[in-house]
């Protein structure tokens, strides 16, 4: 949601400091409270991973809790080169690939709904709802259903085809409800003014929807992303015989009992760090491009 | 600036409009055959309130909407069905409808760019219009960065650089405040002389309507109520509707008490009714119900007993309601007539040489040959 909190737009009105009273100087009682407040949901949101982070960093007497033992990357070459520790590689390929996937397909299919959504048509709010209803689905339960399915049909299950289908059950609602906030801020008389203008609707599709649009198909991309590179009850059942990631360090916490999956802990987040990061700097990149040309 | 040629045959922007209909959900017309000839580089403007249909009708002939029924033909040639583009109109919204993404620069050669124009060639036709709106120092800014009149001319410089024969606009000014209308007003003028093409704006503002346009056109519900010159629908309204909705007038009515060859005379609450000449209308007979109007600045206000000055035969005896100073004249309100509004515009000069106040008892008049007699 960060990225769509990032696109929203200037024209907010600042907020008065003098909202309720004038400020004499000093802050109220109640800020200390809620700053407190605040303080601890930051520890309960990031200490538990904080903890494995740094636990990850021992070196090779470190165990699985406190306290520390020495600090070493040592774990981390052993999550790469033992094999007792799982298929680690293979799993985070698997996963990147997956997360890709459904990435492309969450951001082609919920634009194009957005399109289709830009006029009321009869029966929209049916069509609406059959979309995003299969968020209250319970993911475990969908996951079973869609393994049955593939069994039923003969079919072998597989991390490409009905994993895929599963954790897109779940990511295209989303990427659908994103998708009608991000539209909502497009105003149609643009369009209107691009067939003027006298562009054809492909024209006016990617020259004035696509770039205006930018920003918020960004969000949908990264929301995609992070849905699939840490889904797990959907694709439990269904990813067959070759894990996902997260399903890889779920039976890893099985049978692993090193530190080393703390490291895997550790890579996986730097990993997303480094797509949200990617995606927030994208739509950076883009508004400034449009303030920069604007400027020269 | 060269032309693009899109295989139109002619540059005429003469329009004619003939039974067009519009109706959105089959039942109720929101046009209701609407027939208007507005010539080849007239400055026309659909005035009415909102709902009326004007914009309606502003957007068939931009070929945004399809008409239900009747044609509308735009130099010698019926454009129903035609694209924008095809008909060489364009339209400027009511709220610009700038492309946010898009730099002055590149918002004016957008029309150029989906036409496959190479960008040297469409940037310089840009720039070039960029200069005539006066934008030059603002070409590589957003829409955002600009202001409301800058907003409006990048507007008008991104239709005009298609050539269209017809400039469509869509309340142009109602998103300016007071002064910047004004100002952009007499640019939009400018603009439509210097380009020389028909110019079809909308709006509500009555003002607006009669300070722009060769041809005003006052609607109401779906129906052309009049067209003619801003004079001509201004000092001559047709109906009670025109004169209340252009304003300036005073309306009252009453029924035909006597006739007396070019002239007839209204019971009224004046002593000896009110004389009216016939002038266009045509003949009333004894007891009919009519309206007239008496434009506001004609209406002289005399204290009782004092002689009426010449030309007046109306003396309605009146008792002033309230009073509003308006700079070069005084705006008197009078409970001449039980129903209507009566209001005397009296010169600044003539009220403060004698003036009244508020409960004051006067006598209303006028000239007799300033009463029109309306449909």
């Amino acid at each position: 949601m960060s990225a769509v909190l990032a696109d929203m737009p200037e024209r907010v009105a600042p907020a008065t400091t003098k909202a309720i009273a004038p400020s004499k100087g000093g802050r109220p009682w109640t800020f200390y409270v809620l700053a407190t407040l605040f303080g601890l949901y930051v520890i309960a949101l990031y200490g538990p991973m904080f903890c494995i982070y740094v636990l990850s960093f021992q070196d090779i007497r470190g165990g699985l809790v406190f306290p520390m033992k020495g600090h070493s990357l040592h774990w981390f070459v052993d999550l790469f080169t033992q094999v007792r520790t799982g298929d680690v590689k293979g799993s985070f390929d698997r996963s990147i690939k997956l997360a890709v996937i459904v990435t492309v397909i969450t951001v082609v299919v919920s634009f194009l709904a957005g399109l289709g959504f830009r006029k009321r048509f009869r029966g929209d709010t049916f069509v609406f709802y059959m979309m995003i209803g299969s968020l209250v689905a319970p993911g475990l339960v969908l996951g079973l259903g869609t393994g049955l399915l593939f069994q039923a049909l003969g079919l072998n299950a597989s991390w490409y085809t009905s994993a895929l289908g599963a954790q897109l059950s779940w990511t295209l609602p989303f990427g659908v409800l994103v998708m009608f906030a991000v539209m909502s801020r497009f105003d149609h008389v643009w369009e209107e003014a691009a067939y003027d203008l006298g562009a054809s609707r492909w024209q006016s599709i990617r020259l004035v929807m696509i770039p205006v649009l930018a920003p918020g198909l960004v969000a949908v991309a990264l929301f995609g992303f992070t849905l699939s590179y840490d889904e797990f009850a959907r694709s439990l059942q269904t990813a067959g015989s070759l894990n996902t990631l997260p399903l890889e360090i779920w039976s890893m916490t099985l049978n692993v009992t090193s530190p080393s999956l703390y490291a895997l802990g550790t890579v996986t987040t730097i990993v997303s760090f480094i797509v949200i990061g990617a995606s927030l700097g994208s739509i950076v990149l883009i508004q400034k491009r449009r303030g920069s040309s604007a400027k020269g | 600036m060269q032309r693009v040629d899109l295989g139109m045959k002619n540059d005429r922007g003469d329009i004619e409009l003939a039974g067009v209909c519009k109706s959105f959900d089959g039942v109720t017309n929101v046009v209701d055959g609407v027939n208007l000839r507005i010539a080849d580089g007239a400055y026309c403007c659909f005035i009415g309130p909102s709902g009326c249909g004007k914009t309606t009708i502003l957007r068939m002939i931009a070929g945004h909407e399809d008409p239900t029924a009747g044609e509308i033909v735009i130099g010698g040639q019926n454009v129903v069905g035609l694209a924008p583009v095809q008909r060489r109109t364009a339209m400027m919204f009511q709220s610009y409808a700038l492309f946010p993404h898009l730099t002055v620069r590149e918002n004016i050669a957008f029309a150029l760019r989906v036409r496959g124009q190479s960008k040297t060639d469409r940037l310089r036709a840009a720039d070039a219009m960029i200069e005539k709106v006066r934008l030059t120092q603002f070409a590589d800014r957003l829409p955002a960065q600009l202001s409301g009149g800058q907003q409006q001319r990048v507007a008008l410089a991104r239709a005009a650089i298609t050539e269209p024969r017809v400039l469509l606009l869509d309340e142009p000014l109602s998103a300016l405040d007071e002064q910047l209308r004004v100002q952009m007003r007499q640019e939009l003028r400018r603009m439509q002389q210097e380009l020389g093409i028909t110019f079809i704006h909308v709006t509500h503002t009555q003002l607006e309507a009669i300070a722009l346009a060769d041809l005003v056109v006052v609607m109401e519900q779906g129906k052309i109520k009049q067209a003619g010159a801003a004079r001509d629908v201004y000092a001559h309204p047709h109906d009670r509707y025109v004169a209340e909705f252009m304003g300036g007038q005073n309306v009252l009515s009453g029924r035909v008490e006597k006739v007396n060859g070019a002239s007839f005379t209204l019971a009224q609450a004046a002593p000896d009714g009110i004389e009216v000449p016939l002038q266009a209308r045509p003949a009333v007979s004894v007891g009919d119900k009519v309206d007239i109007a008496v434009r506001r600045d004609d209406v002289a206000l005399v204290r009782p007993g004092r002689d009426l000055p010449p030309g007046c035969t109306t003396s309605l005896p009146s008792r002033v309601l309230a009073i509003e100073y308006q700079g070069y004249f005084v705006k008197v309100m009078l409970d001449t007539v039980p129903d209507d509004e009566f209001v005397a515009y009296v010169p600044e000069k003539t009220f403060f040489a004698d003036p009244f106040t508020v409960g004051d008892v006067v006598t209303a008049t006028w000239a007799t040959g300033s009463a029109l007699p309306l449909a």
